[in-house]
């Protein structure tokens, strides 16, 4: 039987490894791309049970599902769950599917680190959901964890930091999986500007991650050694500043902000032109902006502290140099306005996850303005405005394009075509709800209402009744994505052509669907690179 | 380009692996265990179990790796992914260290004349710490960890020590010249030269520590300058342990012949390691010690 296997081997080119091996040894980049997709969407599910959950709590003022210190896990968990569990990992998997395919590489450069690095994060979910469940419950202090508030916790406390370690590993050996492979692994003659965005927007994000995840760890420790070794880092008693514990955790969280965006960024440059049939406009200015964003998030990071205390010279700098982002951001959402015009436009789901994502992102952007000022920011500061502004960059945003993503590749890694009326039904219940779920927090925002508390003056209650019901319109309609999916991977219309979408270009669609299980053994040719680049 | 081409084309890409989710494993064994451990549930000797696992897994892979390379699977285009992800894989350990480094520069610069009541910080001194006047070294207005203690001197062990780790670094220097040049016993010599003033290293920081904690009453917890002092110096001393562990790793593996004065990828990625040790050395020697 053995032998057998052997000889299929050599005889059938795309052979897969059969059983638990071919997941759990895996070291082929679809594989684990497609293990990524999954645990991020499982972690999507938990965050977002996490979420209905606290617009439960918030329906009306006065309601008593959870007790406040459970209401502050389930927001804390919520945050840490969504950005480390759901969009992170799904990053990770869409490079993993992707960047190999759109540079004609045969695989992720190192592909035994791209298995732990996937590995990894199961047992880092572990620790960190399971702490829900030990003695005082899972910490609740904010994903923030500012101290001293975060080290009053008990058995949960060294279980995030651990899990945070665990992930921060994950992300490292990640992203320099990423580098090397962009770096290292390109096809002969796709020169980095070349690249498609997709590329290029990970190819940034994956600097920043092994610039700011190191930083993070090192936050981490200090509050662990605090809390369990008696250093003095954020005790002032000892010489020590909790503050201090803010600069470091935001000198990574900024930078973050944009590893959480910056992919998607990179793939609206990708679906927008297709679906305009024309090229994207402006292609190296998009480079350059994104470069420039990504510079530019190591020098803000003080505007998440502006009430803190910090000297006003000090706050000057930061409010300019944060306002200096709208700039390249500009660039970026003028270009691709520039690319829809006169194009030849056409709606496919991609597409308008795409053009929502432009609208939405934008307003995202522009609260993100308001509160780069500091006199406003001294008003907006711990409300539901901050909550409103970045849930509009972060679920319109990052979570719109990663469904865009899907429903653009999904047709490439499956080679069946989804249900597009499911798919557009999915859109428009998305798109309308999680507008009523999140515009009126800033109404909220901007009457007073404090963002993480468990309840609120009946004043609040009208509009945190409007946004629980998009809150629960939208969760709800969220199940239509895994059943689309699987729906299409069982039962989808086969596609004969290697691109079911006349205006896509792109290596990925010099390739047959489903992509073969090993991919790009002998580079592209110059004539797929001319016609799958169109620039 | 051409060359390029037919490499790119023949790219190794390992079947699949039991080691990723061995090291996962081990990963998860350990951090599980110190949290047995510091929630007070189980002994320290819970993480026994993490390490070894996490030991058993280094060498399985890495023989693996190393096995795979003396049959010349290898070619130019692995030997490059191999180069790059070192490289960035020390610059994430740079920004670790940064971390640190960068709350050693904000307690000294702002905290503590904060304290003192710098700038419009008085109502802080006055109200607060009304007798605290900002000083460095310092274990802070509460005086955490004791009211008298003493600060590392410049010119002690750490003086010693720093002529130790630059020599260490012109050592393995010299090894690097004497493997181009198919000199291998000179190389097997300033190689176990290097390995050997490494650990001297970490001994004499042993030392430095037992005389902090036992004549200094100077300890981890001795507020902000003990926190600095012990985590910095002591993450430092951790990476100088691995550096030397693999140091005496490739020394053994130029006992048994590999390596050629063309390609030795292994020893020039830990020397980068040992010079990137030795400059996280020159900053703790500058900012930790004598200024």
């Amino acid at each position: 039987m053995a032998e057998l296997h052997q000889t299929a081997a050599h005889a059938e080119h795309d052979h897969k490894p059969q059983g638990w091996r071919r997941w759990v040894f895996a070291t082929n980049h679809k594989d684990i791309g497609t293990m990524y997709l999954i645990a991020a969407g499982t972690m999507f599910l938990i965050g977002g049970l996490a979420a209905m959950a606290i617009r439960a709590q918030l329906f009306k003022s006065g309601m008593k599902l959870f007790d406040p210190a459970m209401f502050n896990s389930l927001t804390t968990m919520h945050g840490l769950i969504m950005i480390f569990g759901a969009i992170m990992p799904a990053w990770v998997g869409l490079a993993n599917w992707m960047i190999p395919l759109q540079i004609g590489a045969p695989d992720m450069a190192l592909p035994r680190l791209n298995n732990l690095s996937f590995w990894i994060l199961p047992f880092a979910f572990t620790l960190m959901v399971a702490s829900f469940f030990v003695p005082g419950g899972a910490v609740a202090g904010g994903w923030t964890m500012y101290p001293p508030l975060m080290q009053q916790f008990g058995a949960a406390f060294p279980m995030l930091i651990f899990a945070i370690h665990l992930m921060g590993i994950s992300s490292i050996l990640g992203a320099i999986n990423v580098i090397v492979t962009i770096m290292n692994l390109r096809a002969p003659g796709m020169t980095l500007l070349r690249m498609p965005l997709f590329v290029w927007t990970w190819l940034i994000t994956a600097y920043l991650l092994i610039a700011v995840m190191p930083v993070l760890a090192g936050a981490v420790t200090m509050q662990l050694t605090d809390h369990f070794f008696g250093t003095s880092f954020f005790n002032a008693a000892g010489g020590g500043d909790p503050v201090l514990f803010l600069h470091v955790f935001w000198f990574f969280g900024h930078p973050e902000v944009y590893i959480l965006i910056l992919p998607a960024f990179g793939i609206i440059s990708e679906i927008i032109p297709t679906f305009s049939r024309k090229p994207l406009f402006g292609y190296e200015a998009m480079v350059y902006a994104t470069a420039s964003i990504a510079f530019l998030s190591f020098i803000v990071w003080g505007h998440h502290m502006f009430t803190v205390g910090m000297p006003v010279a000090a706050q000057l700098f930061f409010m300019l140099s944060t306002m200096l982002i709208a700039v390249p951001t500009g660039v970026k959402v003028f270009n691709w306005v520039a690319t829809m015009w006169r194009g030849s436009l056409s709606f496919e789901p991609p597409m308008l996850f795409a053009v929502a994502f432009l609208f939405l992102f934008s307003i995202g952007g522009f609260s993100g303005l308001m509160l780069a000022l500091v006199p406003s920011d001294y008003q907006y500061h711990g409300t539901y405005f901050v909550v409103a502004h970045f849930h509009y960059v972060l679920v319109p945003g990052a979570v719109f394009a990663i469904f865009g993503g899907v429903y653009y590749w999904l047709p490439k890694w499956s080679g069946r075509m989804y249900d597009m009326r499911l798919a557009k039904w999915h859109f428009w219940l998305s798109v309308i709800f999680v507008n009523v779920l999140f515009f009126p927090q800033h109404f909220l925002g901007l009457a007073g209402m404090p963002r993480r508390i468990p309840d609120y003056a009946p004043q609040f209650t009208d509009w945190n009744m409007v946004s629980s019901i998009g809150g629960f319109i939208f969760g709800a309609s969220q199940v239509l994505f895994p059943y689309i999916i699987i729906k299409c991977i069982r039962s989808g219309k086969p596609i004969e052509a290697n691109s079911p979408w006349d205006g896509a270009h792109g290596l990925e669609w010099e390739l047959p669907c489903p992509a073969p299980y090993h991919s790009w053994q002998t580079p592209p040719s110059e004539a797929m690179l001319a016609h799958g680049t169109g620039h | 380009m051409t060359d390029a081409h037919a490499d790119s084309s023949k790219y190794y890409v390992p079947h699949g692996s039991p080691w990723p989710i061995i090291a996962a494993l081990a990963l998860f064994s350990l951090m599980l265990g110190a949290v047995l451990y510091l929630d007070g549930v189980a002994p320290v000797w819970i993480l026994v179990p993490g390490v070894a696992l996490l030991a058993f897994m280094f060498a399985g892979w890495f023989s693996t790796v190393v096995g795979e390379n003396q049959h010349g699977v290898f070619h130019f285009r692995e030997d490059r992914s191999f180069r790059l992800g070192m490289m960035w894989f020390i610059f994430s350990e740079v920004m670790f260290f940064a971390a640190f480094f960068g709350a050693l520069f904000y307690t000294r610069n702002f905290s503590v004349p904060w304290l003192g009541g710098e700038g419009a910080k008085a109502m802080t001194n006055f109200l607060l710490w009304p007798h605290y006047e900002a000083t460095w070294p310092t274990n802070g207005p509460g005086h955490v960890g004791g009211r008298v203690f003493s600060a590392m001197s410049p010119t002690g062990v750490a003086a010693i020590n720093t002529l130790v780790l630059l020599t260490s670094g012109l050592t393995i220097t010299i090894a690097h010249h004497a493997l181009r040049a198919g000199k291998r016993r000179m190389l097997t010599v300033f190689l176990a030269l290097t390995f050997l003033l490494g650990f001297t290293f970490v001994g004499l920081q042993a030392h430095e520590y037992y005389d902090a904690y036992m004549h200094m009453n100077l300890r981890l917890t001795t507020g902000i300058y003990g926190s600095t002092f012990f985590m910095l110096t002591g993450f430092h001393g951790l990476h100088v342990t691995i550096g030397a562990i693999m140091l005496l790793v490739i020394w053994v593996r130029v006992l048994r012949g590999h390596f050629t004065p063309e390609r030795h990828f292994a020893f020039e990625a830990v020397a980068w390691y040992w010079h990137f040790v030795d400059v996280v050395w020159l900053c703790l020697f500058v900012f930790v010690y004598w200024l």
